[in-house]
């Protein structure tokens, strides 16, 4: 079970987070279609680095960005988003 | 046989195997205790019901397995060597009928020519029919012990565990290190599978005075340290987190005080592991008869427990090691009537044993219970003892189990002692003492007799069977495993990996670490279901959510119905009535007079701020923004890629205030999907999404006196369809919605949870003055169905489009919607999708979750979704999914549930039976 430090509340158990989905899947309203099915049911699943959703759904409740190494689970960078993160 | 003696007094706890009364000395594990008691023959081995004994005596033990305890307390498979004796155990030996001497399953083991690896693959599944014609018998004669067959009366607890350094093995090197850490300012914890301290010292005292270790685990204690005894370290997960198997009682045994076991999850800032090494057996013929022993294990039992389990020994080894179990066995009395060692002669200094240098066992024979004759290779020639004992080392193998579960990167191989050795590790690990060296080793000569040559003795996999592998074209290891079963028992192949991989590398003619590895997998040591669920049993994983006004209806002795998280009244039957006639007489009270249900459950999401409309047509695929203030809507809900997902209604309360209410079984799911795209897909949006659906408690009254109810209620102007008003009900402000789920007119009244009490009574009050009774699901099922309002989860499956449901007409034209891009997908508007039809009956009763077919045998069209009737004039209609359904109108099939041999022929029509034109709920 991964170690998870979610920017507002600090180091926590995974057993606390849910995963989502990766960022290359997120499909943005009004991306043509032909993009939007490409986003969806194409994705690269890389065996290495790859960008992830989360929430600390079990916690703070915040949506979290994740780059996270698919193989060894080393957690490079986190970042909380959604209305309070923006600049 | 002169059999095993006990030193000093014999036993002082009693405890019975297989029904005999016996005694053991405490601190006995149930192996000494029955080797002190003469028992040889513990088991049967799982395939060929070979007879079997104890060949090692710690958690690598893959012979004598027994079941301990009763009733829902038992235990099987639990190793006869990893079990301590207390007063009045109960163990049974396995795998045996009808008894352990006498077991009618060992001809098997006579047929074992025809037993090879594969042969239940290359037998059974040719054709399914035979399989499960054999599979009765197969199962009763391989296998384990029982599954218990009552519930676990016991507790098992759960701890979350925190420290600097967790050493893992209190052996020699384990305390050195965790005395060391304490030393150090950290906080220590340090974990012991087994119940005493440093169980190699007291097998080999001249390493270091066994006293050392209670001193070094004072030191420890006394500064902080944490020690657990009868602990085992069974997962090493990401980020340093290992979880922790607590033996608090010991298998079978009523705990002495609260909890069976513990589960601990600890998160170490670093690990070490001081695991120590397995002993390998040696393969030769019949090398797993009663009286066949590892060597250690041998040494242990003489020196730790006092129990010299034969009189005369031949000890057979490729390293040193097995020396100091000759010496013990001389010590303790026995004879020691060769040591067969497989190097050659050393130059200098004797051992005072008869050794025979370049020697090798070639077979054992003896009795089921016994060893009587040990054969060996020495040189050239071919000897015979007489003997009652042979212990064996083949070398040590280090335990990496939970360095390679840590996800160590690799492990080193080592020529001089054939082992694996932790590597780098990619944790903050490291492994010391016998887990990260091993004594060099001679050579391991291979069988040179046809007998059986066990490697892996629980699963009863011989050389043989490796080679048959190889000959059958499985090459890499990972077949390997899975064709002979080797190393896929309880036991994980500890004393058997190393002997395969050494067989498949010669195969290969590659060195072994070029062979390949299997994965090593949690946990170390089998742990019982009850420590892995815990307190988590029946609903705790689910805890039901009860309603505001449980008491109210609970008092009115409802059916419940469970959904989703809660239960919600299914029918109120009055005195002798059914389920089904107390639905319909619930559902005719709507239909002819006024009737009222608890509609608390559903999803409700108060929406507000200057961008509320925005973000309700981003979740809506119908339009929001138009709707005047007070007004409301049916709506749904598209997931990304085009198909519905939910759907409910939406209200405008206030210039920037809306009302989104969902299905009861999707409200989380809807939670996350507006967190999703309110937080993640456009944070710039000034509004707020509040969860409200356990705010509000919901009370529906519906039918033609639903509205003089409401006027009574609320003593004003009621609102008219899809419409919404606030109002008061005795003092207590509530919000009426005018929405219509049955077909009639209707209004959903909305109160605080916390004031629901007086609002429902003053609804019932009323309602049953105008001829009204309460109603249930079941009766709000048979009044939507006639309507042919759709249901989450029953019409809307997640397959369908908002085309597919009819609802195509209702989506927003200017798109914007999640959703939207997907429904553009060329699959989702070609011919032959499902479509929402209404059926009704020909004749008999169209049975739910029914397949729709054009005639029988021909493949399904369609399905029923939801079952039902008219209500008020009778006969079976259902809604359903159905082939291009829209063009079928007229069509005749058949309704048809094979599972239960129900069947109706139907015709394909409009899903709507009732009041097709929408006038009974508009004024």
């Amino acid at each position: 079970m991964m170690l998870i430090t979610c920017p507002h509340c600090g180091p926590r158990a995974q057993a606390e987070f849910t995963y989502e989905r990766t960022v290359d899947s997120v499909v943005q309203p009004g991306t043509d279609p032909a993009g939007a099915m490409e986003r969806l049911f194409t994705r690269a699943n890389p065996r290495g680095l790859d960008d992830e959703i989360w929430r600390h759904t079990f916690g703070c409740r915040a949506w979290l960005v994740m780059t996270r190494h698919r193989v060894t689970h080393a957690i490079e960078a986190i970042r909380a988003v959604g209305p309070e993160a923006l600049p | 046989m002169s059999g095993p003696q006990r030193a000093g007094e014999p036993g002082t706890i009693r405890f019975t195997f297989d029904g005999k009364p016996l005694l053991a000395r405490r601190g006995d594990t149930l192996a000494a205790a029955l080797l002190a008691n003469g028992i040889g023959l513990v088991a049967r081995s799982f395939k060929y019901h070979r007879p079997r004994g104890i060949m090692a005596a710690g958690v690598e033990e893959p012979n004598a397995l027994v079941t301990v305890g009763t009733g829902g307390r038992s235990e099987p498979n639990t190793r006869a060597t990893d079990l301590f004796v207390y007063e009045g155990m109960v163990a049974r030996s396995q795998n045996r009928w009808p008894n352990l001497s006498f077991d009618v399953g060992s001809i098997l083991g006579l047929a074992a020519k025809a037993l090879p690896a594969g042969f239940y693959y290359k037998t059974f599944f040719g054709s399914a029919k035979r399989w499960m014609f054999y599979e009765w018998f197969i199962r009763r004669a391989a296998g384990l012990g029982d599954a218990p067959n009552a519930a676990d009366p016991d507790r098992f607890a759960q701890r979350a565990g925190f420290c600097d350094v967790l050493v893992v093995g209190a052996g020699p090197a384990g305390l050195a290190a965790a005395l060391a850490a304490a030393e150090a300012g950290e906080r220590v914890t340090l974990v012991e599978q087994d119940r005493v301290l440093a169980p190699s010292l007291v097998r080999d005292p001249q390493e270091l005075d066994p006293a050392w270790a209670e001193a070094t685990a004072a030191q420890i204690s006394a500064l902080g340290g944490q020690i657990l005894l009868r602990t085992t370290a069974a997962g090493y997960w990401d980020d340093n987190l290992i979880t922790l198997s607590q033996r608090l009682a010991e298998p079978g045994q009523q705990p002495p005080n609260g909890a069976a076991q513990r589960l601990w999850h600890v998160r170490a800032k670093r690990v070490v592991l001081a695991t120590g090494a397995l002993e390998r057996p040696l393969a030769f013929a019949h090398n797993d008869r009663p009286g066949v022993m590892l060597s250690q294990a041998v040494r242990t039992y003489v020196r730790r427990f006092g129990v010299v389990p034969g009189q005369r020994v031949i000890i057979a080894t490729n390293n040193d090691d097995a020396y100091l179990t000759a010496a013990a066995m001389r010590d303790a009395g026995a004879e020691v009537v060769a040591v067969l060692d497989t190097r050659p002669a050393p130059a200098g200094a004797t051992s005072g044993f008869t050794v025979h240098n370049e020697a090798m066992p070639l077979a054992t024979t003896g009795a089921r219970h016994h060893l009587r004759e040990v054969s060996a290779r020495v040189g050239g020639k071919i000897v015979r003892w007489q003997a009652d004992l042979l212990a064996m080392s083949g070398g040590f193998t280090p335990v990496v189990h939970l360095h390679m579960q840590a996800g160590g990167a690799a492990l080193d191989w080592d020529d001089a002692s054939q082992s694996f050795l932790p590597g780098a590790a990619r944790q903050n690990v490291t492994s010391i003492g016998a887990a990260a060296a091993a004594d060099p080793i001679g050579p391991t000569p291979p069988p040179e007799n046809s007998g059986k040559a066990f490697i892996d003795f629980q699963n009863d996999v011989s050389l043989g069977d490796v080679d048959l592998a190889w000959a059958e074209g499985y090459r890499s290891v990972e077949h390997l495993k899975r064709y002979t079963t080797l190393a896929m028992a309880t036991d994980q192949g500890k004393t058997s990996n190393m002997a395969a991989l050494g067989r498949l590398a010669e195969k290969q003619g590659v060195a072994i670490p070029d062979a390949g590895l299997t994965t090593f997998r949690p946990p170390y040591t089998p742990v019982t279901m009850g420590l892995l669920a815990g307190r988590s049993e029946r609903d705790a994983g689910a805890h039901l959510r009860r309603l505001a006004l449980y008491d109210v209806h609970q008092a009115k002795a409802p059916t419940w119905q469970p959904l989703g998280y809660w239960k919600r009244p299914r029918a109120y039957p009055a005195g002798t009535e059914t389920l089904a006639q107390a639905a319909l007489r619930e559902a005719r009270s709507v239909r002819t007079a006024v009737g009222m249900t608890d509609v608390s459950t559903l999803a409700k999401f108060e929406v507000s701020g200057p961008d509320a409309a925005a973000l309700l047509e981003l979740i809506c695929a119908t339009t929001v923004a138009k709707l005047a203030v007070g007004r409301g809507r049916y709506t749904f809900m598209l997931r990304e890629d085009g198909l519905v997902f939910d759907d409910g209604t939406v209200w405008r309360l206030g210039e920037d205030r809306y009302l989104l209410t969902s299905s009861t079984g999707g409200a989380d799911r809807m939670a996350t999907h507006i967190s999703y795209v309110r937080q993640f897909l456009y944070p710039q949006l000034k509004v707020s999404a509040v969860n409200v659906q356990e705010h509000y408690a919901g009370i529906a009254v519906a039918g033609p006196h639903a509205k003089t109810v409401l006027a009574a209620l609320i003593g004003e102007e009621v609102p008219r369809h899809m419409s919404t008003v606030p109002a008061a009900i005795g003092g207590v402000p509530v919000l009426v919605l005018a929405a219509s789920y049955s077909g009639e007119r209707a209004f959903e009244i909305y109160v605080e949870a916390s004031k629901a009490e007086p609002v429902w009574s003053a609804c019932e009050a009323e309602v049953t003055a105008h001829g009204g009774c309460l109603y249930g699901m079941e009766a709000m099922e048979f009044l939507r169905i006639e309507k042919g309002h759709l249901v989450v989860g029953g019409e809307i499956d997640g397959r369908l489009t908002p085309h597919d449901l009819a609802l195509g007409g209702m989506l927003n034209k200017a798109g914007g919607y999640v959703g939207a891009e997907g429904l553009t997908r060329p699959a989702l508007t070609q011919t032959g999708r499902k479509q929402l039809v209404g059926l009704e009956a020909l004749d008999g009763t169209i049975p739910e979750g029914s397949m729709l077919i054009t005639a029988p045998g021909q493949p399904a069209q369609g399905h029923v979704t939801a079952a039902g009737l008219r209500v008020l004039d009778g006969g079976s209609i259902a809604l359903g999914q159905l082939n291009d359904g829209f063009a079928r109108h007229g069509e005749l099939l058949i309704a048809s549930s094979p599972t239960r041999g129900l069947i109706a022929r139907v015709r394909v029509v409009a899903p709507h039976f009732y009041d097709t034109g929408g006038e009974r709920y508009r004024d």
